[in-house]
């Protein structure tokens, strides 16, 4: 139904846009749940899930004190939810979308027969086809010559009616479940001291490092959450700067954190997660020199990025782009690999840039020529040398308001005092702007 | 006085310190002389930053950059990566002056991790500890196109001062040096 007939029928109609990224989460996490009914439970659709429990009901006391159980706790948590038990997946798809109820073994036909053909898992043409023909229930298809129909329709139709009346298996795949790196600890008594938790970490950590060895995944970011007699919780959080499974090194960047928790009354139980990992092969560690010292580099950015912030621990990376401001960018080292930047062609660059500071002229010029002595910084400086211009032209996609003055001539000067400075000038900028002249960068 | 000889390397293992409008160039010269991982720590306000593109050959994806929020992060900073034997040079630009503890256990730190540490720093705002002081300024050319440099050692521990003035384009690790024109006692004859 349109949204604008819906709102017709019912004036008040409270509505929402689908968050289907979050649909599915629940959704996920309701699979989660329904694993205490049945070992198997697969995702059906993006509305349904499908439990294979042969062999289970008896542990409910039957079909329908299982399917009461799964009612009342939904109902219980606010959910509504419709569900049927048959013995093939496509006639429990088919009833649970159309009333619900559970088929007694052995009574497929007669417990479908009523069904409409588009509870089948047919698309809405084939359906509306068959209807056209007289054949609105699934009990009239079951009567029906399959040959023609085959022909008529392909081989889906006859197959979506093999499965749904059980002449065509249909397992159900239920989605591995991912490792979930987390370990915890139950304390026998209370511990506060600084060595008593730290011990206890080492311990988490060994057990958790020989899990991540064994899914051939190293931890990102980690967190130990101590959880105090009086049901409060302390939590310290590190982050690595490269993915890592070695216990020694990681328990080393605890440590700071670990001194600053309040133990209050005692802790009573420890639990440690790695809640993101990366895959990470198994690899040489130790042994020659080129190894260990990128290991006690990421080890330094490890501890840096802790104290400073992953994102205060940088790199320069090259990019494309004439803007000397935009011709590099600084990424977080931690997250990035280094690169060479390509062989530089043209004009010099300066070693370092600065944001344009005003250059004030003094002295005559030729228009468009740097000034024969000028002021910077509070300085005077005497040109002794100009190269240039390199003219650059603003990239007129970004909206920069730096560059709004259009373009921008630079100039390399050598001054008389020594520095030689990467000067520009904006030819387009209006004529009764205060400023045509800026410094930019130092030249070695 | 200027000296014929190349201007000797950083001391290893030591924390050395540049002052003067060169000290960056300077600072660049020896990143590129220095084999291995470098670190440069600059406040986080500092307006200024490396500019990738004119950077001497193989130093830019050595280079990382720290970006600490205030002072005693910085030195902290500067002490761990001076500690941690991965890296090759550390270069800091330090605010306010280094007192002589400061100076003293980056020197303790420098030694631990066998790494070399520049301190870019004001004039006249170093730390008594540094093994040795550069006094570093750009100074102009009389031919076309020269990059001179004029390198002033103004305290050594560990030997003698010197000048020197260098011709180095900011691109590779070589140096010429210059015969200092101006320090001769008669005036040269300006040509007619």
């Amino acid at each position: 139904m349109a949204l604008a007939d819906a709102r017709a029928i019912c004036p008040g109609l409270i509505t929402r846009p689908a968050d289907l990224r979050r649909e599915a989460a629940a959704l996920a996490a309701l699979r989660r749940w329904a694993g205490r009914y049945a070992p198997m439970v697969a995702r059906d659709g993006t509305d349904g899930l499908v439990a294979d429990i042969t062999g289970v009901p008896h542990l409910f006391g039957g079909e329908a004190e299982l399917r009461a159980d799964l009612h009342a706790r939904l109902a219980r948590a606010g959910l509504s939810a419709a569900s049927a038990i048959a013995e093939t997946r496509g006639a429990a798809h088919a009833l649970a979308r159309h009333g619900g109820g559970i088929i007694p073994e052995g009574a497929l036909a007669d417990g479908v027969g009523a069904l409409p053909v588009s509870a089948l898992r047919i698309d809405a043409a084939t359906a509306l086809a068959l209807g056209r023909m007289g054949l609105a229930r699934i009990a009239d298809l079951i009567s029906q010559p399959r040959a023609p129909l085959a022909r008529r329709f392909g081989s889906g139709l006859m197959l979506r009616l093999d499965q749904a009346l059980g002449h065509q298996p249909e397992p159900i795949s239920p989605e591995a479940e991912l490792p979930r790196f987390s370990i915890r600890m139950t304390l026998p008594e209370p511990i506060g001291l600084h060595a008593d938790v730290t011990a206890g970490l080492t311990r988490l950590l060994e057990r958790l490092c020989a899990m991540l060895t064994q899914h051939e995944r190293g931890a990102r970011r980690l967190r130990l959450e101590l959880h105090r007699v009086d049901h409060e919780k302390a939590e310290v959080e590190i982050g690595l700067a490269r993915a890592m499974r070695d216990a020694n090194r990681i328990a080393a960047l605890f440590a700071k954190g670990i001194d600053e928790v309040d133990a209050g009354f005692g802790i009573e139980a420890m639990r440690l997660t790695a809640h993101v990992t990366e895959p990470l092969a198994p690899e040489q560690i130790g042994g020659s020199r080129t190894i260990a010292r990128e290991d006690a580099l990421a080890d330094l950015f490890s501890s840096l990025g802790n104290r400073l912030g992953f994102d205060r621990v940088l790199r320069l990376l090259p990019a494309e782009s004439d803007i000397p401001e935009r011709s590099f960018i600084i990424a977080p080292a931690a997250h990035s690999a280094p690169e060479t930047p390509p062989p530089h062609r043209g004009p010099e660059r300066p070693i370092i840039i600065f944001p344009p500071e005003p250059v004030t002229p003094r002295g005559g010029n030729r228009r468009g020529h740097p000034p024969s002595a000028f002021r910077w910084r509070r300085m005077g400086f005497t040109t002794l040398r100009a190269t240039g211009p390199e003219r650059i032209a603003p990239e007129w996609w970004f909206d920069d308001p730096a560059w709004r003055t259009g373009l921008r001539d630079y100039w390399r000067v050598e001054t008389r005092e020594g520095p030689r400075l990467w000067l520009f000038h904006t030819p387009q900028a209006t004529a009764w702007a205060a400023q045509h002249w800026f410094a930019q960068g130092e030249f070695a | 006085m200027a000296d014929e000889t190349a201007p000797p390397a950083l001391a290893p293992a030591r924390v050395h310190e540049a002052e003067g409008p060169g000290r960056r160039a300077f600072a660049l010269w020896q990143a590129a002389r220095h084999d291995g991982p470098l670190i440069w720590v600059l406040p986080t306000h500092a307006a200024h930053l490396p500019m990738l593109r004119g950077l001497p050959e193989g130093v830019g994806a050595r280079l990382h950059i720290l970006r600490p929020a205030n002072e005693l992060d910085l030195l902290w900073s500067v002490e761990e990566c001076l500690r941690s034997p991965g890296v090759a040079l550390v270069i800091a630009e330090p605010e306010k002056p280094l007192s002589l503890i400061a100076g003293r256990r980056l020197q303790l730190a420098a030694e631990a991790g066998r790494t070399s540490g520049l301190m870019l720093i004001r004039e006249d705002q170093g730390s008594n500890a540094a093994e040795t002081r550069w006094r570093c300024a750009p100074i102009a050319g009389d031919g076309g196109d020269s990059t001179l440099h004029r390198w002033e050692l103004k305290k050594n521990k560990k030997g003698t001062l010197g000048t020197w003035t260098t011709n180095w384009n900011g691109k590779t690790t070589a140096l010429h040096l210059v015969c200092a024109t101006g320090e001769r006692n008669q005036p040269a004859q300006a040509p007619r």
